[in-house]
């Protein structure tokens, strides 16, 4: 993608226009914008973060900053299902570890990787915040509490078949 | 409501409501109670009784650092020219804290409730939901009950015809454990990284965007609606003084139950673990309890019965924090689960510190060698120096929170640390 096609849709940049009004100055609907970025393009390119700069009046520095600061931030492409595997206390104490070794060993892939095919990636992540429900995997962004590996299982398996269609 | 005016009767505060389903919806929520008292606070009470109440109700900070809430609201300084801001923070990272989730995706109206009423009391005319980035879902749940709450001029202008207008907006994180600091919080709300201010000036008088600011946890908003309808003093009547209230504790790890649970304080951890969480999965005693979030030093089995207040977790040596409990029994890898805590911390440093950026990877590098059975004689040294060197030395907490499980460990359980060193020289 270069710079010419990174482009927001006419409604989105209304969207963000009246974003910006709810805040004391435009750098603050960055987060969000980054956000919206990265729903509409999959990952948050470079040329996505110049175009963003520009639509909201920032140096591209100020940009750069925050898209790596935040881990939630994608730089670059992820799979099509992005499998976050929380293994912080409350997941360790219960198999957090061996589901996500499991996890790999279905999916042939090491932790942080991506599936030839593009449809998973495998990453560990820092607590979810929901330990009473541990161990917990978070399938693009939804909540899978008291994982197993069979429930994990039948969720790539399904995937699969389905051909990655949601 | 069901909460009995009499507070020896009163078991729960925040979570009054939690089970009854689809309380997110403002029909639902309104038949049980939701918003029936804000109309006489928004035209019989002024701010300086509001704050008052709160001040009396004896409630104190529900985030983690405990401060009185009440105290927190009257440094707001008044006629400055200046817009005050009302921050909640969602941002809910602490390892083994979940209890603002459930308040925020099953009982929405009820945080909202509590911010109208903190907003009105601060004069406030733009409030915010900081919430940690992961919580899509809750972030939706609010979004839409924010929606519904305005279309019932519960929100926006001139709500409910009593002159006070105020605007609230959700603001997602994306994933930064350090902007649960409520000055780092305020950076990544004006669109920055999340690194935490000096203090003073305190964002009471300076904070977003350099105009008086008042951050208050999830938990703490939601109970101001009980402490404006019943009273200060009857919430001073419920737990002990100084600790008064009812506090949601989240309990993970090693327990048959774990989940979040609201008592009133001074309820006891065993009582906590035995009579609510089903006991432990394996034996009688807790190996370790970690009563605060994995920031607070470590318990063991000799405070089991500790009473669950700010006072007396700190008298045991820890501190209440968040009221995230994590259990171990004698199955845990103390030395692994320390390495994995250490890790955690490294990689949330936001790096303008030197003690802590460089602090941190000390602690993770040692405890890996550690653990993979490659560590030597001197590593026991090197990590209390390490840790030692970190805790007061930096802006924020962070650092002291990174050493704990370290100090921790090596305060409470040197042989297991001596094992794997002898195992690593073999």
């Amino acid at each position: 993608m270069s710079a010419d096609t990174v482009r927001f849709s006419e409604e989105r940049l209304a969207e963000i226009a009246e974003l910006v009004k709810r805040y004391p100055g435009p750098q603050s609907a960055l987060m969000p914008v980054l956000y919206m970025a990265q729903e509409d393009f999959g990952y948050i390119s470079m040329d996505a973060q110049k175009m963003i700069a520009e639509v909201l009046g920032l140096r591209l520095m100020q940009v750069r900053e925050v898209v790596t600061f935040y881990t939630m931030f994608k730089e670059q492409p992820t799979g099509k299902y992005l499998l976050e595997v929380c293994t912080n206390a409350g997941c360790m104490l219960n198999g957090a570890y061996e589901l996500a070794d499991h996890m790999c060993g279905t999916l042939g892939i090491r932790m942080g990787e991506t599936t030839p095919d593009g449809l998973f990636t495998i990453a560990e992540v820092e607590c979810a915040g929901a330990c009473g429900g541990a161990p917990v995997v978070q399938v693009n962004n939804i909540y899978h509490e008291k994982a197993t590996p069979a429930s994990m299982d039948a969720l790539i398996t399904q995937v699969r078949a389905d051909g990655g269609v949601e | 409501m069901t909460i009995s005016s009499d507070p020896k009767q009163v078991t729960q505060i925040c979570f009054d409501r939690i089970n009854i389903p689809n309380q997110n919806k403002l029909s639902v929520a309104r038949e049980n109670g939701a918003y029936e008292f804000l109309p006489t606070v928004l035209n019989d009470f002024d701010s300086a009784k509001i704050i008052n109440e709160v001040k009396t109700s004896g409630i104190r900070g529900r985030g983690g650092a405990g401060f009185p809430t009440g105290l927190k609201w009257s440094f707001v300084p008044r006629n400055t020219g200046k817009p005050t801001y009302l921050l909640c923070n969602a941002d809910e990272g602490e390892p083994g804290t979940f209890k603002d989730r459930d308040i925020m995706r099953f009982d929405p109206h009820l945080l909202i409730e509590g911010m109208i009423m903190a907003g009105f009391a601060l004069d406030v005319r733009d409030a915010y939901i900081y919430i940690r980035g992961e919580f899509l879902h809750e972030a939706n749940v609010l979004n839409e009950a924010i929606a519904e709450a305005y279309a019932a001029n519960l929100l926006g202008e001139n709500i409910l015809g009593s002159g006070y207008s105020m605007n609230l907006t959700v603001h997602r994180g994306a994933g930064a454990y350090v902007c649960g600091e409520e000055t780092a919080l305020i950076e990544s709300l004006e669109g920055k990284p999340g690194r935490p201010r000096f203090k003073p000036p305190f964002p009471a008088v300076e904070g977003f965007y350099r105009c008086p600011t008042v951050v208050n946890n999830v938990e703490t908003l939601a109970t101001v609606p009980a402490i404006l309808k019943f009273g200060g003093e009857w919430h001073a009547s419920i737990g002990i003084p100084n600790n008064t209230g009812c506090k949601i504790f989240s309990v993970s790890g090693h327990v048959n139950k774990p989940g979040n649970y609201e008592v009133p304080m001074g309820t006891s951890l065993k009582t906590l673990i035995e009579d609510y969480c089903g006991g432990l999965q394996h034996g009688s005693v807790p190996k370790v309890i970690i009563p605060g979030g994995s920031s607070t030093p470590w318990l063991t089995a000799e405070h089991y019965d500790t009473p669950l207040t700010y006072d007396d977790l700190m008298k045991a040596g820890s501190f209440l924090g968040s009221g995230a409990i994590i259990v171990m029994d004698e199955t845990a890898d103390l030395v692994a689960l320390t390495r994995r805590l250490a890790h955690f911390y490294a990689h949330e440093s936001c790096g303008q510190c030197t003690p802590c950026r460089e602090g941190t990877g000390w602690l993770e590098r040692v405890m890996k060698r550690v653990e993979g059975g490659k560590g030597c004689a001197g590593d026991v040294t090197v990590l209390k120096d390490a840790s030692e060197h970190m805790a007061g030395r930096t802006i924020c907490a962070l650092a002291e929170g990174a050493a704990a499980p370290v100090l921790s460990l090596l305060k409470h359980f040197p042989e297991d640390v001596q094992t794997r060193l002898a195992e690593s020289s073999k």
